[in-house]
């Protein structure tokens, strides 16, 4: 594996270590089982497949049947499409969003910055879950109106946080050289602010991550979500959770899923690839 | 012979880098203190001063381990000692006086607490007579309302008063060695003084041992009885005060006495008439920070009414006491803090007051250089990418021709090409300086506004920066404000000098005059509290007290 990580760093000029490599390589999986999981189910998704319900683990169906008799399997490789995509997708853009306004609210100051803060903080004070349940019951539940929603209520704590930490960076001498020197806003939120930020920006990204899967499955129980028989796999574990005490594996995989995927974005940001700057000519 | 407090042999600290390289940072150095003796330790940032003087409470920082030596401190070899020993001994038989009293004190609770918080750790006095103990401290450190000073909170006295209060922390247990490490580097001068006068005048009552410090000569002349020269963890010279200041041996000692000689400026020979334009032109400016009122004039008024010219070819020294409003006044000029009034003239052409109505040109030929170097550079862009954006955004270089003209400004400022691939935080302070200083250049200015430039820097740097800002301005042609609090760097480069007090400017005079020819009393005062290489300087000073009272900014 060091051999490995050497020969990326080599080709690439980037260096990465193992945990990072191991991380991306488990994102990649769930990428591309997203991508292809029409391709790769061995059973439709809706489809009862077993008589028994939460079945053990067998040569049929690799990871057990569910409370009705689904094959697991089929059902996680689905649900990786929804909980990757539709996740992936908010919380790229809720952060994109919050912390490209919290550092030009930053920047700004005065009168910019009071009005949509406070415009923010009160968006903010309404309750996730009924916010999402009133914009999913008036426009109706889709894809694109999930990642829309999941995005607005969780834009405004990254832009609380990116601008808390972009008013420190601001007040830096190297900040005001490049003011005196005439930058604009845009230079300046991009090449002095941002590097100095991107640290807790993307350990925030993590979290903000794993958040947003939970709140997807919390909608997906409510039936707000994404809609049966198609299912994510928060809402996987949540119906099948009554087989916890029989050890289901109906419950355990999409569980371990969950993890493996949220883990490994933690992990990925944690130790993510240096550039290996030339210190030769 | 006399048994010594102090005896240092042969002591070793090692440090272990990330990378698990062992780093040697003193290297075998060994002296002894006699009671009631006074050494100083000097040296530049880096050389291990400080990291000596802590080992004496057996204390080595994170990452630094104490390898070898014997640290004898009064009969007591600290090495030998548990952790829990060597507890005992620190704040009762060794105490230690930090550079920054402000980040010593907790600023929720009263003085008087903390000061005998470590009497109180020990065990040593009850609580009563601890509180007895602080006050009568307080008396010989020349503290005002010595009675009930201690009920007042950190932020309730001034910087210099909590200076002396840290000290009687010190000495409330009657310690018999008291480490000061640079205590009074961040005071002002004027202030400097009555710190000093109290600490020697304290020591000398109690035959208190002590260890001192600091880069600052000037300031050991006045206190120190022997003085130990250290340059990358070895002792270079140890001698008396005298023999060290008035007749050093080593090569080393010598470069730092010359580097601390005041030299005169000769100002250069400008061919301008006596009618030229000046290059910058101050008009009757006030400014200052917070909401505007109804005269227009902003909450908290720094500066009032600052009228002066630059000519070309000319430098301009400002000097003063912080808060004095020197660097509002840079602020103003550069455009980042609009004037409420008055006018800005660059070379006869009137100036917007806010930068960001100012042309991009007019923004290029006014560079601003700060204090701090590390705040200065932006510590995630290597020094290639720092340099080359005033040469992409002023003047349009791109791509080769970026880079050659990076390389001619490192070469400029003396520093080799490779350093264009490092991080700020990969250079010394006098590198990180020199690049603060390429940047300004970058722009092709014909006025630099040098903000404290060398102030964070020791004195062999911050001579060899004074010289290359000289040289620069031969082959460039450029003017420089120059902003200080000290009088021998403005000494060294400026033509005129600027003295401000409270945001007006007292007096305007030429450099040359400015040791003996001060009109006005307050600059007078200012100029004479200037430490001199001189060890009775202190003793022999005799300063108005009417004077001080009336310009003490309390």
């Amino acid at each position: 594996m060091t051999t490995l990580t050497k020969a990326i760093a080599h080709k690439s000029g980037y260096h990465i270590n193992l945990v990072g490599l191991s991380s991306a390589i488990v994102i990649l999986f769930w990428a591309i089982v997203a991508l292809f999981a029409p391709l790769l189910t061995p059973y439709p998704v809706g489809e009862i497949v077993d008589w028994d319900y939460f079945g053990p683990s067998s040569s049929a169906f690799w990871l057990g049947t569910d409370y009705l008799g689904r094959d697991v399997f089929s059902r996680i490789l689905m649900g990786a499409r929804f909980t990757v995509g539709i996740s992936l997708a908010a919380v790229t853009l809720a952060c994109f969003i919050g912390v490209t306004l919290g550092m030009v609210a930053a920047v700004i100051g005065g009168m910019f910055d009071q009005v949509l803060s406070r415009f923010l903080d009160a968006f903010n004070s309404i309750p996730s879950k009924l916010f999402g349940l009133v914009v999913v019951a008036a426009v109706g539940s889709s894809i694109p109106v999930l990642i829309l929603t999941l995005t607005a209520i969780y834009a405004p704590g990254s832009y609380r946080f990116a601008r808390a930490l972009a008013v420190n960076i601001n007040t830096m001498d190297f900040v005001t050289v490049a003011r005196a020197r005439g930058e604009g806003t845009v230079y300046l939120i991009r090449e002095e602010i941002l590097p100095n930020i991107l640290g807790p920006v993307l350990a925030d990204f993590g979290l903000r991550f794993v958040f947003i899967v939970l709140l997807l499955s919390g909608l997906s129980f409510l039936g707000l979500g994404v809609l049966p028989p198609n299912a994510d796999w928060g809402a996987l574990v949540k119906e099948n959770i009554s087989g916890l005490p029989f050890a289901a594996p109906a419950v355990i995989y999409p569980s371990v899923a969950i993890a493996s995927l949220t883990i490994a974005v933690n992990m990925l940001i944690d130790n993510l690839p240096k550039k290996i700057r030339d210190r030769e000519d | 012979m006399t048994e010594q407090i102090v005896q240092l042999k042969d002591l070793y600290i090692n440090a272990t880098t990330d990378a698990g390289r062992r780093v040697e940072i003193i290297k075998g150095i060994s002296f002894d203190i006699a009671p009631g003796e006074m050494l100083a330790l000097i040296g530049e940032s880096g050389s291990g001063k400080t990291t000596v003087a802590l080992s004496l409470m057996g204390y080595a920082r994170t990452g630094c381990q104490i390898d070898g030596g014997e640290i004898v401190v009064d009969g007591q070899d600290m090495m030998k000692l548990s952790e829990a020993g060597r507890a005992r001994h620190r704040g009762a038989t060794v105490s230690y006086i930090p550079q920054s009293a402000a980040a010593a004190f907790n600023p929720a609770k009263t003085l008087i607490d903390q000061v005998i918080e470590v009497a109180r750790i020990h065990d040593l006095m009850p609580a009563e007579a601890a509180r007895e103990k602080a006050t009568q401290l307080f008396r010989a450190l020349a503290l005002p309302e010595p009675d009930t000073i201690g009920e007042r909170y950190p932020h309730q006295v001034s910087g210099g008063q909590l200076q002396r209060l840290s000290a009687a922390m010190a000495l409330i247990n009657d310690p018999r060695l008291v480490i000061f490490d640079e205590p009074t580097t961040a005071l002002d001068v004027t202030t400097q003084i009555e710190v000093l006068r109290a600490f020697k005048s304290v020591m000398k009552q109690g035959g208190i041992s002590g260890v001192y410090v600091t880069h600052d000569l000037a300031v050991v002349a006045q206190i120190a009885d022997r003085i130990a020269v250290l340059k990358a963890g070895e002792v270079q010279e140890i001698g008396t005060t005298q023999q060290i200041l008035h007749a050093p041996k080593h090569p080393y000692t010598k470069e730092l006495m010359a580097a601390f000689e005041p030299k005169a400026f000769e100002g250069f020979a400008t061919d301008t008439t006596q009618d030229a334009t000046p290059v910058l032109g101050v008009h009757n400016v006030f400014a200052g920070y917070g909401s505007k009122g109804s005269d227009g004039m902003p909450a908290a008024l720094i500066l009032k009414d600052i009228n002066f010219d630059l000519m070309p070819g000319k430098n301009l020294g400002v000097i003063g006491e912080s808060g004095s409003g020197k660097s509002t006044l840079a602020r103003a000029v550069a455009g980042l803090l609009p004037p409420a009034k008055g006018q800005i003239a660059f070379a006869g052409q009137p100036l917007r007051p806010d930068l960001r109505h100012r042309t991009k040109d007019e923004l290029r030929r006014i560079q601003i250089v700060f204090q701090l170097a590390d705040t200065a550079l932006n510590p995630n862009k290597p020094i290639g990418k720092i340099l080359g954006r005033p040469l992409e955004f002023y003047h349009g270089l791109k791509g080769h021709a970026r880079e050659a003209r990076v390389d001619e400004l490192l070469d400029m400022v003396r520093l080799p090409k490779s350093i264009r691939h490092r991080l700020p935080g990969e250079l010394s302070g006098g590198q990180k300086q020199r690049i603060n200083l390429a940047r300004a250049l970058a722009a092709e200015p014909e006025l630099i506004l040098c903000d404290e430039i060398t102030s964070a820097l020791d004195t062999v740097v911050a001579a060899a920066i004074l010289d290359l800002l000289k040289e620069l301005q031969r082959e460039l042609s450029l003017s420089y404000m120059f902003i200080s609090h000290d009088l021998s760097t403005v000494e060294a480069i400026c033509d005129d000098v600027l003295v401000m007090y409270k945001g007006e400017i007292v007096e305007r005079m030429p450099t040359a005059q400015m040791r003996d020819g001060a009109q006005h009393a307050y600059s007078r005062l200012l100029i004479s509290s200037v430490p001199q290489l001189d060890t009775h300087w202190l003793d022999a000073l005799e300063q108005d007290p009417d004077i001080i009272a009336q310009f003490s900014q309390r």
